[in-house]
């Protein structure tokens, strides 16, 4: 709670939503901390007023004053009816004998509460288009990195088609401003099978990826980090295990990151590693995985190629530990129950072995 | 408003009956709104055959029947205005016939493309909105053929009485907008689509 | 007093229907509630059968909010909370939410309107008893959705049913065709008590009953009953296109065929949004009659106050994509949504502002429906303004799908349409069974309900803000979602309690109650100038009305109200 709560503070707007909530739930107290927030490598809390990235950024605006406006309206009239529920309360029985002056309405009173909203309204509906033009339309720059993102039952498929780069479930993008030049993210979103949302709060709002469609959004983050998102559009059992996590590099770190994704994995060498490569051909896996440079050519699954470099696994349910991954292979359900990665029944020598393999791939 | 009289005589609502018929046909026309839309925003998508204008043929005689009893059911209600009974019922009958003959026609032309241009509601989206579409109204006409020959039989047996007149108005109202139908989807789909190029 | 507003005795009104009524036998009760067509009847019936649904669906939410508590929590499998949150939305959208509002159109609209009975009585129980057995329907799919492959238990897909989750390849077994088939029906029965209330309205007025003196709850049903005779049969359009896709093989929705998946979100939410207009309507109208009479003023500014219902039916058409601003639509389309659903913040906004200026200036009584609609006017404020938050659409494409939605519509379900309907329950119990409401049972009911209503709710506001999405049936625990889950799931005990104190004191005064007589809030529209119950033919003379508030009249006649209208 405390740590939701200071990463909310630095906003003004909030605390201003919070009061407006709070003016009628008495008694929650709500302690603010005043600490500086360290800032942690990992964003665990996807606050979407604190954006380390371009559109989330442009967000902001419109919000806070739509937030604003909200909070200006609600203390008026909440003020009045305050006002008016304590001024005309009944005073004794003998006041309820006689009725009130009986009012029947007033055209000029009620000219002015409806030209009013009129106004704000139509300043909201200014900024707001304004604000959809500059975000939606941006124009994509020559020299963006383009990402393809491809929503699958429940985990995401990430290419770099000029990089010739697959991947599964971590994005990896380098950090925009950097010795004075930027490098804008492109990011073309579709789906292979039902609808899907890509959804990282501090870096974008959502847009769906739908079959049959191609939807596109794009991303300029500005501070290094690792920012957690979710599918954001119901998808069927486990769209609640559809996590995506999104890892902003120093433009250096991401150019060896990309070196790497681009050679095959090295050979086993181990023995086990080599006995897990052999399992690996010999079980179903490489009818739904693909290894590059191996005869795992599976596209059902996400890619394996450079499995070991990912931090997590079975997108985003569990770390990528050995143990974990053990697990894993042994029940998928245990993780991830309905998901379509098969209990492929393994005895504990193949997952041992599988394992080992497995562990190789960087 | 200053102190009004009114006196019962003047209390006048509308007839129930037939609002209710035309809050009805509200209804139905939002629920082929649906349809026709569909029609129209998959027309041109198709990833394969048949289309619409490999395949459709205008529908004169169908169209010419549905049209022309729109004509002799406004003939039946006339002669019921006016008392004449022999009338109404044969200018009711034609009406029937002119129906019954539209869905033969609507059933000959689906024979047709079924069997022998193999387009079925699953071969594409063309089928599927076309019979989705077509087959919606002519529901409707089948469901206006009952209501219609509802009336001929009470008629026949002596049952229809002068109170009735307000039902036989509401049908005659629903046969009017299921031919109104046929002039939206006549339009959308056998003048409309088969101009468009796959 | 309330038997002598001006009366014609030539005027004469239709018996009553009636069919197979039965009297005497032990079993007759039940064949009168089977037989009835008589609209208090069928109206109490449809309230009962809400409360019922409302029962059910709310246990379903407390079992979601218990699974929600903590983080990584195994209390509900993924299967389970999928078909729970789907069978919730579902129940409270169409078996709760739109049968209540029937059910108080039915029995209070002819009464209002001084007429003996709803226009077309069989009408009337055919619509009820379809609508009963489609939600009796959707519930036997727990049981008969498995099928003979065994694949599948309740429909999970949603409350909307994005396609294609909802085609057979993502659906198997009959779980959607469960959903599907119970919503046409009732569409059907929608459409049929619609058609009916509509009619009712424009030809079963009584005599000075013109259309400027219909008390407002009345134009308010006027206006459900255009929405619902023009928004629902797009649902059924829709239900009849996903059902020849999953059993002939038809294309609408099927994208390996080129079908189009934003197509269906077009279509579900040209229903959807009037939908919600519906679902609020009743709110509007149990208001604007209760705030009158419980301030002793009349409605302060009632032209303006139908013209904005009327206003918000129509813009309500117009605004559908409002929930579709992250699917990639145009950046013109989001502008056009934009402007079409701020422009609704207008008409609702001088509905409050005239509320607030009927309260004004009149002598409060702090009774049970009064306090119920205060709570309302607090809470609908909230979420409306949360709702043009969502009418931004770049605010949107953060808080769409977000746990922040998920609060903006339970603040205007709960907050508004089910605070309101305790209210209306409380002001017309009297009228219905003759026996006063216990004052402190009801507001027991009133703090532990708004307490726990606001206990679960707010806190999901700032859920959506640190990006938690709807519809996941767990979280990892570093996501700073832990605490604001919790209390949102103690919430929910507080409102669970309310509701067995508002159960208790609707069986109490039932029983114990204080006996009410005809007019026991000194009220002034027509239901109240006849017995409490009322008598099966309503009135025993055809009143005619002068006025907005023909009791008003009766009681003062030295100041009647047509004198000022
Ligand atoms: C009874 C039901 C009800 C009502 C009345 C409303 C009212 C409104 N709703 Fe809500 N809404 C729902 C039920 C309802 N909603 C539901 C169920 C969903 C989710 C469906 C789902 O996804 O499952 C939803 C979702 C929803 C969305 C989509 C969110 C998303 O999924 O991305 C949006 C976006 O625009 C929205 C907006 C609004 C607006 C602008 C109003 C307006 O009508 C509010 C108007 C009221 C006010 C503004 C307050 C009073 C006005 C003033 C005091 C005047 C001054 C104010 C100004 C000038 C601003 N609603
Ligand atoms: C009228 C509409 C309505 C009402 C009243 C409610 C009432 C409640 N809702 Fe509901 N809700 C919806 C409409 C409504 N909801 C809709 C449309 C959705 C979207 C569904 C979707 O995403 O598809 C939704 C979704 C929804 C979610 C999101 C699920 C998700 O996205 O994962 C949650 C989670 O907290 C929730 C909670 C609650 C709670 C706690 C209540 C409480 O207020 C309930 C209180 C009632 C009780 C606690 C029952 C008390 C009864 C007794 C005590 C009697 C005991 C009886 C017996 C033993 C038989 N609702
Ligand atoms: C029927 C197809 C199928 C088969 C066979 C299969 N998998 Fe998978 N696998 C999947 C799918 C689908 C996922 C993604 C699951 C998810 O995240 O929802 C997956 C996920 C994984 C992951 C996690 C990947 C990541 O990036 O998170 C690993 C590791 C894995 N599989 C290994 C294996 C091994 C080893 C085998 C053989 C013993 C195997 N799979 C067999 C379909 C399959
Ligand atoms: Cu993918 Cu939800
Ligand atoms: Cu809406």
């Amino acid at each position: 709670m405390v740590r939701a709560v200071r990463s909310l503070f630095p906003q003004w707007s909030v605390p201003a939503f919070f009061a407006m909530a709070l003016s009628f739930v008495p008694g929650a107290a709500w302690a603010a901390d005043p600490a500086p927030t360290p800032t942690p490598q990992v964003h665990k809390i996807a606050d979407m007023f604190q954006p380390l990235s371009k559109p989330a950024e442009l967000i902001l605006e419109p919000s806070h004053l739509v937030l604003l406006i909200s909070l200006a309206i609600f203390l008026v009239v909440v003020g009045v009816l305050v006002y008016v529920l304590f001024k005309f309360r009944p005073h004794g029985p003998a006041d309820l004998l006689v009725e009130p002056p009986q009012i029947y309405g007033s055209y000029n009173i009620e000219m002015a509460w409806t030209v009013i909203p009129c106004l704000i309204v139509f300043v909201l509906i200014l900024v707001t288009t304004r604000s959809i033009v500059e975000i939606q339309d941006a124009k994509i720059e020559e020299d963006a990195l383009t990402i393809r993102l491809v929503g699958h039952q429940w985990w995401w498929e990430i290419h770099y088609p000029e990089l010739g780069i697959v991947t599964a479930n971590e994005i990896h993008v380098p950090v925009s401003e950097r010795n004075g030049k930027r490098r804008q993210t492109h990011i073309i979103l579709e789906s292979a099978d039902v609808i899907h949302s890509f959804w990282v709060p501090q870096l974008a709002g959502k847009t769906d990826l739908v079959p049959n469609r191609v939807n596109h959004t794009w991303i300029e983050p500005f501070k290094t980090g690792i920012f957690l998102g979710n599918c954001a559009e119901y998808c069927g059992t486990q769209h609640a295990n559809m996590l995506l996590r999104v890892i902003v590099q120093e433009p250096e770190d991401f150019e060896k990151w990309v070196a790497n994704q681009k050679q095959p994995p090295a050979e086993p060498r181990a023995e086990l590693a080599v006995q897990g490569r052999k399992d690996f051909y010999a079980l179903a896996c490489i009818n739904c995985h693909m290894v590059n440079g191996t005869m795992a050519e599976g596209v059902f699954g996400p890619d394996l190629t450079k499995f070991a470099v990912r931090q997590t696994l079975g997108a985003g349910v569990a770390p990528n530990t050995p143990e974990h991954l053990r697990k894993w292979l042994h029940d998928p359900d245990h993780y991830k129950e309905g998901s379509y990665m098969p209990d492929m029944k393994l005895s504990p020598a193949q997952l041992d072995s599988l394992v080992a393999y497995l562990e190789t791939l960087k | 408003m200053s102190t009004q009289t009114e006196t019962l005589a003047d209390w006048k609502l509308p007839c129930q009956r037939k609002l209710g018929m035309f809050t009805l046909i509200a209804a139905e026309s939002a629920l082929f709104a649906i349809f026709v839309v569909a029609y129209l925003f998959y027309m041109g998508k198709n990833l394969n055959g048949p289309y619409p204008s490999e395949v459709l043929h205008f529908p004169w005689l169908g169209s010419i029947a549905l049209f022309s009893s729109s004509a002799t059911i406004w003939l039946a209600e006339r002669c019921l205005h006016s008392g004449n009974k022999p009338g109404f019922g044969l200018w009711w009958g034609f009406t029937i016939a002119l129906g019954a003959y539209f869905i033969y026609f609507t059933a000959d032309e689906w024979r047709h493309l079924i069997f022998e241009k193999d387009l079925t509601i699953a071969t594409n989206l063309f089928g599927t909105t076309f019979y989705s579409l077509v087959g919606l109204h002519a529901f409707h006409v089948i469901v206006g053929l009952c209501l219609l020959t509802g009336v001929l039989v009470a008629d026949l047996r002596g049952r229809l009485h002068k109170d009735h007149t307000p039902h036989v108005e509401a049908i005659s109202y629903y046969w009017h907008f299921v031919d109104c139908i046929w002039i939206v989807v006549l339009t959308v789909v056998y003048i409309i689509s088969v101009r468009i190029p796959q | 007093m309330a038997q002598e507003i001006a009366i014609d005795a030539n005027y004469r009104m239709p018996e009553p229907v009636r069919v197979g009524e039965e009297t005497g036998s032990s079993t007759a009760w039940i064949q009168n509630l089977i037989f009835t067509v008589d609209h208090k009847k069928l109206g109490l019936m449809y309230i009962g059968a809400a409360l019922l649904f409302f029962a059910i669906a709310g246990v379903l939410a407390a079992l979601m909010r218990i699974q929600l508590a903590f983080p990584d929590n195994r209390f509900l499998s993924p299967d389970v909370f999928n078909e729970s949150f789907t069978m919730h939305g579902t129940t409270m959208v169409f078996l709760v939410g739109m049968p209540l509002a029937f059910g108080f159109a039915n029995y209070l609209v002819p009464l209002m309107i001084g007429a003996r009975d709803m226009a077309f009585p069989r009408l009337n129980a055919f619509g009820f008893w379809v609508f009963f057995f489609s939600g009796l329907f959707l519930y036997f799919s727990y049981f008969g959705a498995p099928g003979l492959y065994a694949a599948g238990s309740a429909p999970d897909v949603g409350w909307f049913a994005y396609s294609p989750l909802t085609m057979k390849a993502f659906s198997r077994g009959h779980s959607t065709d469960y959903w599907t088939l119970s919503l046409m029906l009732g569409g059907i029965a929608s459409i049929a008590t619609a058609v009916n209330i509509l009619v009712t309205i424009v030809c079963m007025r009584c005599p000075g009953m013109t259309l400027g003196r219909m008390p407002i709850f009345v134009w308010c049903m006027l206006v459900l009953a255009f929405l619902v005779i023009l928004a629902v049969p797009c649902l059924s359009a829709c239900q009849i296109m996903i059902t020849l896709d999953r059993y002939i093989g038809a294309k609408f929705f099927d994208t390996q065929a080129g079908g189009d998946a934003v197509l269906w979100q077009h279509f579900f939410w040209i229903f959807g949004h009037p939908e919600v207009y519906i679902l609020v309507m009743p709110a509007f109208a149990i208001t604007s009659e209760i705030i009158p009479v419980f301030s002793r003023k009349p409605i302060f500014g009632y032209p303006m106050m139908v013209a904005a219902v009327v206003a918000i039916a129509f813009l309500s058409l117009g605004v559908w994509a409002h929930h579709m601003f992250c699917v990639g639509m145009i950046s013109l389309a989001n502008a056009f949504f934009v402007t079409s659903t701020l422009l609704i913040a207008i008409p609702t906004g001088l509905k409050i502002f005239n509320w607030l200026a009927t309260l004004y200036g009149g002598k409060l009584r702090y009774e049970l429906p009064l306090v119920f609609c205060l709570g309302f006017l607090f809470q609908f404020l909230v979420s409306g303004l949360t709702g043009v938050m969502l009418a931004v659409a770049p605010f949107d494409w953060q808080l769409s799908d977000s746990y922040f939605v998920v609060a903006h519509f339970h603040y205007v379900l709960i907050g508004g349409l089910l605070f309101t309907i305790f209210g209306g329950i409380y002001y017309w119990f009297p009228k219905a069974f003759g026996k006063m409401p216990d004052h402190k049972l009801g507001m027991w009911h009133f703090w532990l309900f708004a307490i726990g209503f606001n206990l679960t709710f707010m806190p999901q506001h700032f859920l959506g803000f640190l990006g938690m999405p709807r519809r996941i049936y767990t979280y990892q625990s570093d996501r700073g979602w832990d605490e604001l889950n919790l209390i949102s799931t103690i919430g929910v005990l507080f409102q669970a309690v309310g509701i067995l104190f508002f159960a208790y004191n609707l069986l109490y005064s039932w029983f114990r109650g204080r006996k009410a007589g005809d007019d026991p809030w000194d009220a002034w529209t027509l239901e109240w100038a006849t017995t409490s119950p009322p008598a099966d033919y309503n009135f025993s003379k055809t009143p005619v009305v002068k006025s907005r508030r023909p009791l008003w009249d009766a009681k003062h006649p030295d100041d009647p109200d047509w004198a000022h209208e």
